[in-house]
């Protein structure tokens, strides 16, 4: 019922704004590989959206299209988009990155900006946020709260975002004990709740006492609450999932970048940058720390306020790849192309990469 | 020992949704109707039930509103197959189909929203005996309901006069009709039933497996409780452990991961759909089996001759 | 009555939709103008619509062939992939070959490929009398995980930073585009296709062969007509077909071997093969209403943000609504007034149309 009146008010809402087409300066699109309010990465950011209705909503129309598969099908939903007078459209799956650039071939007064991609043209810009801030954090963390020293780690796909992930978890909890340890479980999916509540199971049975996740839905964090045991929100503050068992989350806060830009288009200084901004800027937060004593909550503060100010990079070194051999030395810093090609596991993890 | 109870636990819940799938579809191919619907039934029984226990915070009235979101889809492809003798393979798929997106649809405001969640059984003496008890006594309702109906089942189909008439029109619609039995009538019985328990198994999902709605939740599970059936060999008893076996070779594809093994993650995965078919083949070459159980009808249109 | 069916079909469809975009809370003329009509208005959109249903149209084909002999092959999906993998062979493996005779030889090899992975559950069903819709299913699983494991692990792209999907196809490597943007030379393929169908059926002893062990078993076996060897035909056939569409799309609009080679055309088809009474003809038209389907799914999500999933509630309907129209092509209605002995008032009885 109440989706039938929600939906009446949109269509009236829709009937409006066609009759007075052309009172916004701007058409700002999204497209989303996941349902709009998919409670993780597509909901992210649809939020962000939201944020750019509130802000520039005299200025700007926002619209998105949803479920959009990478592909040909991406292909056409951008170019759909670019026809029905989107100024500037923000594809947010790796996957749309050829469709993307092919797209902004054909339409270059169009602005693109693509997440987490790595191709850029003079209308196509990327984004992404440093999730590995967040990541060693979080790893510090588990370090401090593990009764077992063993996390569980469920991830999607062996890509360098998500190896970087796993990296930088393992030099956080190294940094408070250097005999951690990560079982990892590749589910090949961004989003399956069955498989990823299935392998936090498969986990915690092997000794896995807290689980961490680089996958998009709750399920983990709920099988932790009904065992007792914690574990680590991704994307999207998940605490009403599982009460008593998420320490923190790593929240994508995309909103103030798409105001920013979308400002800029308004502005008339949009360029084409690759942007990769990280804590400082308020590209991730971490959600409310729950369910941690307070010396831990210290900690976890006092980290994030390093990373921001500088002090502390997750990548300093010394760091050594798994067969011993030294990548950088003491003082040095990885740069950000290595990191974002990464496809090498750190010192201490025992499992493999899959090639 | 204490290692083992986790695995269990885990291989058993897994397995209780394509067992109550696979239970209902079992005793509607029994009566000669071959529904490939199931994912579709499965579907809108998971958000059904969803819908129905957060909106009342009953989860029993989400277990209800399952089985009936089951049981309507199950009647729109009865009424297609059975009334107007459409072709029952196409049908399915349409249902499947049909169901798949129905179910997105209703669920869209579903999405992203934690469900109730089904607490465990717990008897104060006997769940607490270590291994045993958690597995045999601290499952949820719902696991001992599956169980419950495949004993169920099989008493009705191999021991009660109804059962008898079940598979007599599966087995050869044609004398049943002749002999008086409403074949028709039967057979729309047994696909409510198959509905009924498809919607449950949906509504087990969302209800108790991962409380939450998100569409394709089902990941193709209706399609491995068909297979199950024929595994199964159209016997109950062996529905329970095919069902075991597909959730355990499903488990140990993920824990291997974990144990880091070197196999490629992707290879694991293969290996519940590698087995299914390695043991559909075996099962193929007992030929006496199949040909005692299957029923000689399956999927064949009935049209009673004037 | 023959065409009547479908076209009732689609109309009933069409009006129940009207009933369903009013239930999600939208104007329903606009709804269906947008879902229907308007993708047919604008030349891109017309391109696009051709693009999506080649494939499938291609799909349709040989499943119709298997289904019309009673052979139900679920696996074209699985099929697909297969002739994908196999088509990229050398492309991946051997990108400086890049003369006039790679696309015809990668094309054959995709027909191959999926003919071998299609004669997977055909030769399990002749030898072994396994249910070749279980087994022509769970090979897609299959085969989608390996091409992902092939596109994430060694046939990725060794210039693309580690992430997944090969390297892009270039030059002689690509499907040639005919029409417009993007219409390319598959759409040939599909003409000839159902042309090549529509004679075989008609015209072929192979064609009549098929039809009759479809509709009367028994009397096709009195005439010598062996099942096996149809099912191995048509399973070859289909799979074939499959892989051919399969390859097409990689060396066409993807241009890459992705990790994820079709949004399920392979089971589109299936309905496709249906919608079009397993006729050739019918599936050209069937996968073109389709296909406009799937158009009209994207056009609503963004004008009227309906999900996109009302597509698949139309398909399903679409479907049903044929299917239960075609009984009365197949079977005629007759009501036979009621007597002392209990019967029902109406009664179906056999007919023929």
């Amino acid at each position: 019922m109440r989706r039938l009146i929600a939906a009446a008010s949109a269509a009236a809402i829709v009937a409006l704004a066609g009759s007075s087409a052309g009172a916004a300066d701007l058409k700002a699109c999204w497209v989303y590989v996941g349902p709009h309010n998919d409670g993780g990465y597509s909901e992210g950011h649809d939020k962000g959206r939201q944020m750019v209705d509130a802000k520039l909503g005299d200025k700007v129309e926002t619209s998105y299209v949803e479920n959009v598969r990478e592909g040909p099908d991406a292909e056409r939903a951008i170019e759909r988009l670019a026809r029905s007078g989107c100024g500037i459209i923000f594809t947010t799956s790796f996957g749309f990155m050829d469709p993307t650039i092919k797209v902004a071939q054909k339409f270059p007064d169009v602005k693109f900006e693509h997440a987490t991609g790595f191709k850029t043209a003079p209308n196509v810009t990327t984004y992404n946020a440093r999730f590995y801030e967040g990541r060693y954090i979080i790893g510090q963390i588990a370090a401090k709260m593990s009764k077992t020293g063993v996390a569980g780690y469920i991830v999607s796909f062996p890509i360098p975002e998500v190896i970087m992930g796993i990296n930088s978890f393992m030099l956080g909890a190294q940094s408070v004990n250097p005999d951690f340890k990560i079982k990892v479980v590749w589910v090949n999916s961004w989003f399956d709740p069955g498989k990823e509540g299935d392998a936090a199971k498969a986990l915690f049975d092997q000794g896995a006492d807290i689980i961490v996740q680089h996958t998009d839905s709750p399920a983990p964090l709920q099988i932790a609450e009904s065992r007792g045991l914690h574990g680590f929100g991704q994307a999207h503050d998940m605490i009403s999932f599982a009460p008593d068992a998420q320490y923190t989350a790593i929240v994508d806060n995309w909103g103030p970048y798409y105001v920013k830009r979308v400002q800029a288009v308004l502005d008339g200084t949009w360029n084409s940058q690759a942007s990769w901004e990280g804590l400082k800027d308020g590209m991730l937060v971490m959600a409310p720390y729950t369910n941690l004593p307070d010396d831990v909550v210290a900690m976890a503060k006092d980290t994030q306020a390093k990373i921001e100010s500088g002090e502390l990079h997750p990548f300093k070194g010394p760091i050594y790849k798994q067969d011993g051999t030294e990548v950088i030395g003491e003082g040095e810093q990885l740069d950000d192309d290595t990191l974002l090609s990464m496809n090498w596991y750190v010192k201490g993890i025992d499992d493999q990469i899959p090639q | 020992m204490e290692a083992l109870e986790g695995p269990l636990l885990t291989i058993i819940t897994a397995s209780t949704p394509l067992l109550l799938a696979a239970l209902g579809e079992l005793v509607a191919e029994r009566s000669g109707v071959l529904n490939l619907g199931i994912e579709g039934m499965m579907a809108v029984g998971a958000v059904c039930g969803f819908a129905a226990g957060y909106v009342t915070g009953e989860p029993i009235a989400g277990v209800l509103a399952a089985i009936a979101a089951g049981m309507a889809m199950a009647a729109i492809f009865a009424v297609v197959t059975l009334v107007f003798v459409a072709n029952q393979v196409a049908s399915g798929l349409a249902l499947t189909l049909f169901g798949l997106g129905l179910s997105a649809l209703i669920g869209d405001a579903f999405v992203g929203v934690p469900g109730l969640g089904v607490t465990n059984i717990h008897i104060p003496v006997l769940s607490d005996i270590p291994l045993v008890g958690p597995v045999i006594f601290g499952l949820d309702p719902l696991t001992y309901l599956a169980i419950a109906l495949a004993i169920g089942v099989s008493w009705l189909l191999f021991r009660t006069r109804a059962g008898l008439t079940l598979r007599a029109v599966g087995d050869n619609h044609v004398s049943a009709h002749a002999l008086g039995y409403g074949v028709v009538r039967v057979r729309f019985i047994a696909v409510l039933f198959g509905g009924a328990c498809a919607g449950l198994a949906g509504g087990y999902l969302s209800l108790v497996y991962t409380p939450q709605w998100t569409p394709n939740m089902t990941a193709g599970r209706g399609w491995i409780a068909l297979a199950l059936v024929v595994f199964a060999a159209w016997l109950p008893a062996r529905l329970v452990i095919g069902a075991l076996l597909f959730g355990a070779v499903s488990y140990l594809a993920l824990y291997l991961q974990g144990r880091g093994v070197g196999i490629a993650s992707q290879f694991l995965s293969m290996l519940p759909y590698l087995t299914t078919i390695i043991v559909l083949v075996l099962i193929s070459r007992n030929q006496t089996l199949l040909r005692v159980n299957t029923p000689a009808c399956l999927g064949q249109p009935f049209v009673p001759d004037r | 009555m023959a065409v009547l069916s479908p076209v009732i079909a689609i109309a009933l469809t069409v009006f129940t939709g009207f009933f369903i975009f009013l239930a999600v809370g939208v104007d329903p003329f606009e709804a269906l103008y947008v879902y229907f009509v308007e993708p047919l208005t604008q030349w891109w959109t017309v391109q696009e619509l051709l693009v999506k249903a080649v494939p499938i149209i291609l799909i349709a084909i040989g499943l119709s062939l298997c289904y019309r002999s009673n052979t139900w092959n679920i696996g074209a999906e699985g099929q697909l992939v297969a002739g994908a993998i196999a088509g990229s062979v050398f492309p991946v493996l051997v990108p400086e070959w890049n003369g006039p005779l790679v696309l015809p030889v990668m094309l054959l090899m995709g027909i191959a490929g999926g003919m071998l992975y299609a004669a997977i559950p055909a030769l399990l069903k002749t030898r072994f009398g396994t249910n070749e819709i279980l087994t022509s299913l769970m090979l897609v699983y299959v085969a989608q995980l390996f091409v992902d494991w092939l596109a994430r692990g060694p046939w990725r792209n060794p210039e693309g930073h580690n992430f997944p999907d090969s390297r892009p196809f270039d030059g002689w490597q690509v499907l040639p585009v005919i029409v417009g943007d993007d219409v390319r030379i598959n759409a040939i393929f599909v003409l000839i296709a159902v042309v090549v169908a529509w004679f075989v059926l008609k015209r072929t002893l192979t064609g009549f062969q098929i039809s009759v062990l479809g509709q009367a078993p028994r009397a096709a076996a009195f005439a010598g007509f062996s099942q096996k060897r149809m099912v191995l035909l048509t399973f070859l056939i289909s799979g074939g077909l499959a892989g051919l569409a399969g390859i097409c799309e990689v060396a066409g609009p993807i241009g890459m071997l992705r990790t994820t080679v079709s949004p399920g055309y392979g089971f589109t088809a299936i309905i496709v093969a249906f919608l079009g009474r397993l006729n050739p003809v019918g599936i050209l038209f069937a996968g073109l209403l389709l296909a406009l389907s799937y158009m009209g799914g994207e056009g609503v999500q963004i004008a009227l943000n309906i999900s996109d999933q009302i597509t698949r509630v139309f398909q399903g309907l679409l479907l049903f609504f044929v299917l239960t129209c075609d009984t009365f092509i197949f079977y005629r209605l007759r009501f036979v007034p009621a007597r002392s002995a209990p019967r029902a008032a109406g009664e179906v009885s056999h007919g023929s149309a």
